[in-house]
C-alpha cells in the first residue's frame, strides 16, 4: 500500500483552482451562491468542510491563521481545524484577532474591528436563507434570480403576528449590495452590523451543499426589517464578569447547581486582551497565565 | 403621463387584451383551436362549456401558464404598449402575474398560503412589489378583508381554518390588493354550497363593478356566467361555437348545442 | 471562582488515545487481519466499496477495521482517501454481458438461455443461527461443473428484441461522462449523474424508497428481468499508444428491473427499465437501486410526481450517507452562542406573554 503524501494545505492545485475561481465570482457578484465542486475532506460535512476548503484554497506561506468556534480558539472543532492546518500547511498561527492574516470562524464575528488585508471565512451549514419557507432549490434558484424575496417578508410579517417582533436571533438575514438577500451563517443577530462596510474581506463556505459566498470590503449589508419594527440587536444587558466589556456578546455559564449564573464574553481573545490591559469584571482575580496553544 | 393613459384604456375603445387564431395541440389532439376575440377594459368575458370542451386549456394559454402552437396572445402593459405574450421574459411574466393581473383558482387551497395567515395571504403581493412598514401592510390587508366580507378579527388565522367560501373570498383579496387590471378566473364557485356560491357571486360582481375589472371566467354554470358577464363563448370539442352578449345567448340561443346547454339548467 | 475552561487540545489527545485502545479491545484476543476481514466479511467490504466508489479490497478492509465496524464511518474513510488520489480519466464503459458470470437468476422467465445459475446466495437457507460456526467452520469442497459453453445474453436484449422493453437509452457519445465529485450537482439532473448519485447512496435509504415504491408510493409493478453477478474486465484508453488497455477485472452485480409498460399516441407500449449495479456481492443494493432509477424516471415518462420515491431532488439531495451522518451528528459540535440568541428571545417573549395575561383581566372588567 503506498503512503499518501499531502500537497500544501492538503488540497491539490487544481482542485484549490477550482475553489478560487469560484471565489472571485462570488466576489464578483456579492451576495451570489456560487455552486463548487466541494471535495470530500478529512472531517465529516457539517463540521466546517466548506470554510476549510476555502482557507485551504487562499491560505500561503505567511499567512497567520486564527480558528475559532463560538468566538473561542479553545473548543473542540477550532483546535481541531487548526492543528489540520498546522500539519498540512505549516502556517504560523495564533489566537489574537489582531495579528491574523486568515480567521475562520463558526459561528462568531470577532468582538475586534478587522482591518484591510484580513480574511473572515465563516463557517456555513445551510447557506440558502430561504431553505426553510422553501425547500425546492429549483424554486429558491429562481427567486433569486428574479429577485422575489416576498416570501422572506411573509415570514417576518407571520413572526410580528404571532409574536410581537421578528423571532429570528441568529442566521438573520440580510441584502447584501442591495441585490441579493444572503444568510450570514449562524451568527447570533447581534454581529449582523459588523459586516456592514467591513474593511475586511469575508468568504462564507458552505462543503456539504457546496456553495461559497462572498462580501468584498466596504460592501453594504442591511439586515431586513420593516420600517416600523427595526432590527435590534440582542445582547445579554450586563458586563463581562471577567473584564467589564459592556459592548460584546456574553455566554451564559451555569456555575452551580442552584440555577446561578454567569455571563462571560464570548470572544475569549477580545476577552484576555482587555484582562492584559488592566479591565476587570466583577468575579476575575489575576489575568490568566495559561493560553491555548498556537 | 401613465395616469392618463389607464384613464383613457378604461374610457377608449382600446383592447386590453386581443387574441388572435389561438390553438393548441397535443400530438394529433387538438385541446383547442382558431380562437380569436378581443377583451375591453371593464368588460367580463364568461367562457363556458362542459368539461372536455377545451375551455380549461384557453384559459392557460390566455393567462400565458401555456405556450400556444398557434396564433398569438396580446395583453396592453401599464405604459400603453401592446406586447405578445410569447415575448415576454419570465421575469417580466412573473411580474405581470402578480401585479397587473389576477388568477382566482377554482380551488382556493391552490392560490394561497394555508399555512401562513390571512393577513399575510393578502399582503403579500404588496411586500413583494417593495412595501415595507407592518402596520401600513396590516391595514392594507385589513381593509380588504372587510371588502371581501371576511371579519378582520381573522386576520391572523390561517385559511386552513377558514370554511370553504371564506378562502375563496380570501383568495380573491390576495389576488385584488395590487389592483390589477384583468383576472382570470377558473370555476371560481365549484365545489361550492349553492347558497355560498350565490353571495360570493354577489360580491364579485360588485368588486368587478367598482373597481373597472376586465375579467375571464371559466364556467361551465350558466347561471354563474348570466350573473357575471357581458359577453360569453360558448366552447365544443376546443372551438368557439358561439359567442355574443350574454343575455341574447342565453335568451335565444342560435346553436343546438348551446339550446341543449341552456335547456338543460335545472330550474331553482 | 470561575476559571474559564481550557486544555481543549490535551482533551482531544486523551480522546484520540482512549478510542485506539477502545477499538483494539481484549489485548488478550487476537487481532483482526485485514485478510480476514476481505474473506469472510466479503459482503462489508463490497458495501463500503460501493459506497466510498472505491473498488480497493485491501483498503475497504482497513477502513472496516479503523472503523470498529461502523460501515458509514469507513465508507467516509475510503472518500477521504479517493478524494487525494490524482484522477486519469474514465475507462471504457464495461460490457456486463460479456461477464464471467457466477450467479444468474431471472424471475420473468422459467428458463433462459445459458440457464437460472444460483450461484452463492443467502436466498433459500434458513436463517437458524448456526452453532458449528463459533467453533470455526471447514466447510466442504463446492460442487463443480465445467463452464457452460451456451452464451448468456441479457434478458432485457431478450425483450429488446421483440421492441417489448424500451431500449437502453443511449448516451452522446462525444459527451464527457457526468462527475458529481466534480462539478456540484444541480436539478433536474441527466441520467449518468443521477444513477451516479444512486451507486454511491445509502444501501438503507434506497431499500426503504424501493420498498415504498412496492407499497404503492410510486408504484411501477417491477419485475426481476436479471440479476447477475460476475467478474468483468475494466479497459481504459491509453492515448499514447491509440487502444484500449485492460486494467484488470472487477467483481459485478447488476440488476435490471422490468418496470410498467408505457405508451403514447404516437408509439405503441413497451416494458420500461429501471437499472442497478454495484461493485462486489451487493444484490440488495443494486434491487433498490433499480427500483428507485425507474421511480425518479417519472418526470421522464409523464408519470405523476406524488410519493418521495419519485421526487428527485428529494432522494438525491438526501442518498449521501456520508454528508447526512456529518450534518446529524454536527448538532453535537458546540451551539451555546446561537442557544443564546434563543434563550433570550423567548425569554422576552414568556415576559410580554405574562405581561398581557395580568392586564387583559383588568380590560374585561372594564367591558362589562
Amino acid at each position: 500500500m503506498n503512503a499518501p503524501t499531502y500537497n500544501f494545505a492538503y488540497l491539490d492545485e487544481q482542485t484549490k483552482r477550482m475553489i478560487r475561481r469560484a471565489i472571485l465570482k462570488a466576489i464578483a457578484i456579492p451576495g451570489y451562491q456560487v455552486p463548487f465542486a466541494s471535495r470530500e475532506m478529512p472531517m465529516p460535512y457539517g463540521w466546517g468542510t466548506g470554510g476549510v476548503q476555502v482557507t485551504a484554497a487562499i491560505l500561503g506561506r505567511d499567512d497567520v491563521l486564527k480558528v475559532i468556534d463560538q468566538g473561542s480558539d479553545d473548543t473542540t472543532n477550532a483546535i481541531s481545524i487548526r492543528k489540520f492546518f498546522a500539519k498540512t500547511a505549516g502556517v504560523a498561527t495564533t489566537t489574537r484577532t489582531a495579528d491574523a492574516t486568515v480567521i475562520q470562524t463558526r459561528h462568531r464575528i470577532p468582538e475586534s474591528t478587522l482591518h484591510a488585508g484580513q480574511v473572515l471565512v465563516y463557517q456555513v451549514p445551510i447557506p440558502e436563507p430561504l431553505r426553510f419557507l422553501e425547500p425546492r432549490e429549483t424554486e429558491t434558484r429562481r427567486m433569486h434570480a428574479l429577485g422575489e424575496y416576498g416570501l422572506m417578508h411573509v415570514k417576518l410579517y407571520e413572526d410580528i403576528a404571532r409574536f410581537g417582533h421578528i423571532a429570528t436571533s441568529y442566521a438573520y438575514p440580510v441584502k447584501v449590495n442591495a441585490r441579493y438577500v444572503m444568510d450570514p451563517s449562524p451568527t447570533p443577530k447581534f454581529d449582523n452590523p459588523k459586516m456592514d462596510n467591513c474593511a475586511a474581506l469575508q468568504l462564507f463556505g458552505a462543503g456539504r451543499e457546496k456553495r461559497i459566498y462572498a462580501i468584498p470590503p466596504h460592501t453594504s449589508v442591511v439586515s431586513l426589517d420593516f420600517e416600523d419594527h427595526p432590527f435590534t440587536r440582542y445582547r445579554f444587558d450586563a458586563p463581562c464578569a471577567l473584564c467589564g466589556a459592556g459592548d460584546s456578546y456574553l455566554d451564559e455559564i451555569v456555575t452551580d447547581d442552584k440555577g446561578s449564573r454567569m455571563f462571560v464574553c464570548s470572544d475569549t481573545d477580545y476577552c484576555e486582551t482587555r484582562q492584559s490591559e488592566g479591565h476587570r469584571g466583577s468575579e476575575s482575580a489575576a489575568p490568566h497565565k495559561e493560553r491555548a496553544h498556537g | 403621463m401613465v395616469e392618463n393613459q389607464e384613464k383613457q384604456d378604461r374610457d377608449s375603445d382600446q383592447p386590453l387584451l386581443t387574441v388572435e387564431g389561438l390553438g393548441k395541440s397535443y400530438g394529433h389532439l387538438k385541446a383547442c383551436r382558431d380562437v380569436s376575440f378581443a377583451l375591453y377594459p371593464g368588460e367580463v368575458l364568461a367562457i363556458v362549456g362542459e368539461s372536455g370542451s377545451g375551455k380549461s386549456t384557453l384559459l392557460q394559454l390566455l393567462s400565458a401558464q401555456l405556450a400556444p402552437s398557434a396564433g398569438r396572445v396580446s395583453y396592453r402593459m401599464r405604459d400603453g404598449v401592446m406586447r405578445d405574450l410569447a415575448d415576454l421574459g419570465e421575469a417580466e411574466r412573473r411580474f405581470l402575474f402578480r401585479t397587473d393581473w389576477g388568477y382566482v383558482h377554482q380551488d382556493p387551497a391552490m392560490g394561497l398560503r394555508m399555512a401562513v395567515s390571512a393577513g399575510a395571504n393578502v399582503g403579500e403581493r404588496l411586500m413583494a412589489v417593495g412595501w415595507n412598514h407592518y402596520s401600513r401592510i396590516r391595514d392594507t390587508a385589513s381593509s380588504w378583508l372587510e371588502r371581501v366580507e371576511i371579519d378582520t378579527g381573522r386576520i391572523d388565522d390561517a385559511p386552513r381554518t377558514y370554511s370553504g367560501g371564506m378562502r375563496q373570498r380570501l383568495q380573491i383579496a390576495r389576488n385584488l390588493v395590487t389592483e390589477p387590471r384583468l383576472v382570470f378566473m377558473d370555476e371560481p364557485t365549484g365545489g361550492l354550497d349553492v347558497s355560498v356560491q350565490a353571495r360570493l357571486l354577489d360580491l364579485m360582481r360588485n368588486l368587478v363593478s367598482e373597481l373597472g375589472l376586465a375579467a375571464i371566467v371559466v364556467t361551465h354554470d350558466l347561471a354563474v356566467a348570466r350573473l357575471l358577464s357581458h359577453r360569453v363563448m360558448v366552447m365544443k370539442g376546443g372551438r368557439v361555437i358561439e359567442t355574443g352578449l350574454t343575455d341574447q345567448v342565453l335568451d335565444d340561443p342560435r346553436e343546438p348545442y348551446t339550446q341543449l346547454l341552456v335547456s338543460s339548467i335545472l330550474p331553482a | 471562582m470561575y476559571v474559564a475552561v481550557k486544555g481543549g487540545e490535551r482533551a482531544i489527545e486523551n480522546a484520540h488515545r482512549l478510542l485506539a485502545h477502545e477499538r483494539r479491545g481484549d489485548r488478550d484476543v487476537a487481532e483482526v487481519s485485514l485478510a480476514q476481514i476481505s474473506e469472510q466479511l466479503s459482503l462489508g467490504v463490497d458495501r463500503v466499496m460501493t459506497e466510498g466508489s472505491l473498488y480497493d479490497r485491501e483498503l475497504a478492509a482497513l477502513a472496516i477495521k479503523q472503523a470498529r465496524g461502523d460501515m458509514i464511518e469507513a465508507i467516509f474513510l475510503v472518500r477521504a482517501f479517493r478524494a487525494t488520489l490524482p484522477r486519469f480519466g474514465a475507462t471504457e464503459p464495461v460490457d456486463t454481458g460479456k461477464m464471467e458470470v457466477r450467479r444468474r437468476i431471472s424471475s420473468t422467465f422459467k428458463d433462459i438461455p445459458g440457464g437460472q445459475i444460483l450461484g452463492p446466495t443467502f436466498d433459500y437457507t434458513h436463517r437458524l443461527l448456526d452453532p458449528q460456526l463459533p467453533e470455526g467452520l471447514d466447510p466442504e469442497m463446492p460442487a463443480t461443473s465445467d463452464a457452460p459453453s451456451t452464451a448468456m445474453p441479457r434478458v432485457t436484449d431478450i425483450l429488446g428484441r421483440d421492441g417489448l422493453i424500451e431500449p437502453a437509452p443511449r448516451a452522446d457519445a462525444d459527451m464527457p461522462v457526468g462527475d458529481l465529485t466534480r462539478e456540484p450537482l444541480s436539478f433536474p439532473a441527466d441520467r449518468d449523474l443521477r444513477l451516479q448519485n444512486l451507486a454511491r447512496a445509502d444501501e438503507g435509504f434506497l431499500l426503504a424508497l424501493g420498498y415504498s415504491s412496492q407499497r404503492g408510493y410510486g408504484r411501477n409493478h417491477p419485475f426481476a428481468g436479471e440479476i447477475r453477478l460476475g467478474e468483468v474486465e475494466v479497459e481504459f484508453l491509453a492515448e499514447d499508444v491509440g487502444f484500449a488497455v485492460p486494467l484488470g477485472s472487477i467483481t459485478l452485480t447488476e440488476c435490471q428491473m422490468v418496470n410498467q409498460f408505457k405508451g403514447s399516441a404516437t408509439e405503441a407500449p413497451c416494458f420500461t427499465r429501471g437499472y442497478g449495479l454495484a461493485f462486489g456481492h451487493s444484490e440488495r443494493k443494486t434491487m433498490s437501486m433499480a427500483l428507485v432509477d425507474r421511480t425518479l424516471r417519472a418526470r421522464e415518462l409523464g408519470e405523476e410526481v406524488l410519493a418521495p420515491a419519485q421526487d428527485e431532488e428529494f432522494v438525491m439531495s438526501h442518498s449521501d450517507n456520508v454528508q447526512a451522518t456529518g450534518f446529524v451528528e454536527h448538532l453535537k459540535l458546540p451551539h451555546y452562542v446561537d442557544f443564546q440568541s434563543e434563550l433570550g428571545l423567548l425569554r422576552k417573549l414568556r415576559k410580554e406573554f405574562g405581561d398581557n395575561a395580568q392586564s387583559e383581566p383588568r380590560m374585561q372588567e372594564a367591558a362589562e
